[in-house]
């Protein structure tokens, strides 16, 4: 497998969908390659560094304007 | 039976459908049930597209009542989320629109870029490279970062990574082809990696400090 191969399946990789002679394949280039394995690891941490950090919270208080004012134009419209 | 084809591959009735038969009857409660459900990710969303609050704001408040007005062109093919993320996606592309004063705004924006779609940078991350950021710091720095991509990549990498929607409800959502939702997502996260490697990397002594020993 090469590098490029390699980069063509990296998503497939980290969503784990390939099958289990195309992981045995790609465990056993990114065992000889480390930049692959780098490129991999540091690519799964970098999505689940954005899923368990809140960028953009939604504070109670202004939930429940919003809130407030969606049931209320809904109501209107109505 | 219920008219509403379940969504296929599930055999039960997904219980969104369930509330907006309620809706359709004339039972507004149950459509306060759903906005709560949504609000935090509808908010999210146009917050990330739009970059602003006040907009991300206003998005939220017209996407649920524009779905609600809709209500009755929701097929229940898809899922009520991918159908109100569908919305919230316009929204906030008209949003910003307004805020351009009538340029155009498309998902397909900058997205002939070959910017990081190959990795350059190489070198192995701190074992956990958060832990060196403080969470404001972090924040900022997550924030900075993703805020740079091109945004056709980055509302492709929101919905599929951090939203959870599959590859065919991301492209659902974003009326973009299966292959152009994998092609941008691939794209946004070797660049977001790229971008976040110069924050990341292993420092200097930092691996004997931890007690983590550098491999190979």
């Amino acid at each position: 497998m090469t590098c490029t191969e390699f980069l063509a399946l990296l998503d497939d990789l980290i969503d784990d969908t390939v099958t289990t002679e195309l992981r045995t394949e790609i465990e056993q280039h990114m065992h000889k390659c480390s930049h692959c394995e780098v490129v991999f690891n540091t690519t799964r941490k970098t999505i689940e560094i954005y899923r368990s950090n809140e960028l953009y919270e939604l504070p109670p208080d202004l939930r429940e304007r919003l809130h407030t004012a969606i049931m209320a134009r809904c109501k209107k419209g109505s | 039976m219920p008219t509403i084809q379940p969504i296929a591959g599930e055999n039960e009735l997904h219980p969104d459908v369930a509330l907006v038969e309620r809706v359709r009857a004339g039972d507004i409660s149950a459509y306060d049930t759903l906005v709560r459900k949504y609000d935090r990710q509808v908010f999210r969303i146009a917050q990330h597209i739009t970059q602003n609050r006040e907009d991300a704001e206003d998005v939220m408040q017209d996407a649920f009542l524009k779905a609600y007005e809709k209500l009755d062109q929701f097929q229940g093919n898809s899922k009520f989320y991918t159908w109100l993320v569908r919305i919230a996606v316009n929204e906030s592309l008209m949003r910003l629109r307004k805020r351009r004063t009538g340029k155009m705004v498309s998902i397909d924006e900058d997205v002939e870029t070959e910017e990081g779609s190959v990795p350059r940078d190489l070198a192995d991350w701190a074992p956990d490279p958060e832990q060196n950021y403080n969470q404001t710091e972090l924040g900022e720095i997550l924030r900075k970062t993703i805020q740079g991509l091109p945004h056709g990549f980055r509302v492709v990498f929101v919905l599929r990574d951090v939203e959870g929607l599959s590859t065919d409800e991301t492209a659902e959502a974003l009326g973009l082809s299966v292959p152009a939702v994998k092609s941008r997502l691939l794209r946004a996260r070797l660049q977001l990696r790229e971008r976040l490697s110069r924050y990341f990397h292993r420092k200097k002594g930092q691996a004997a400090r931890k007690g983590d020993g550098v491999k190979k």
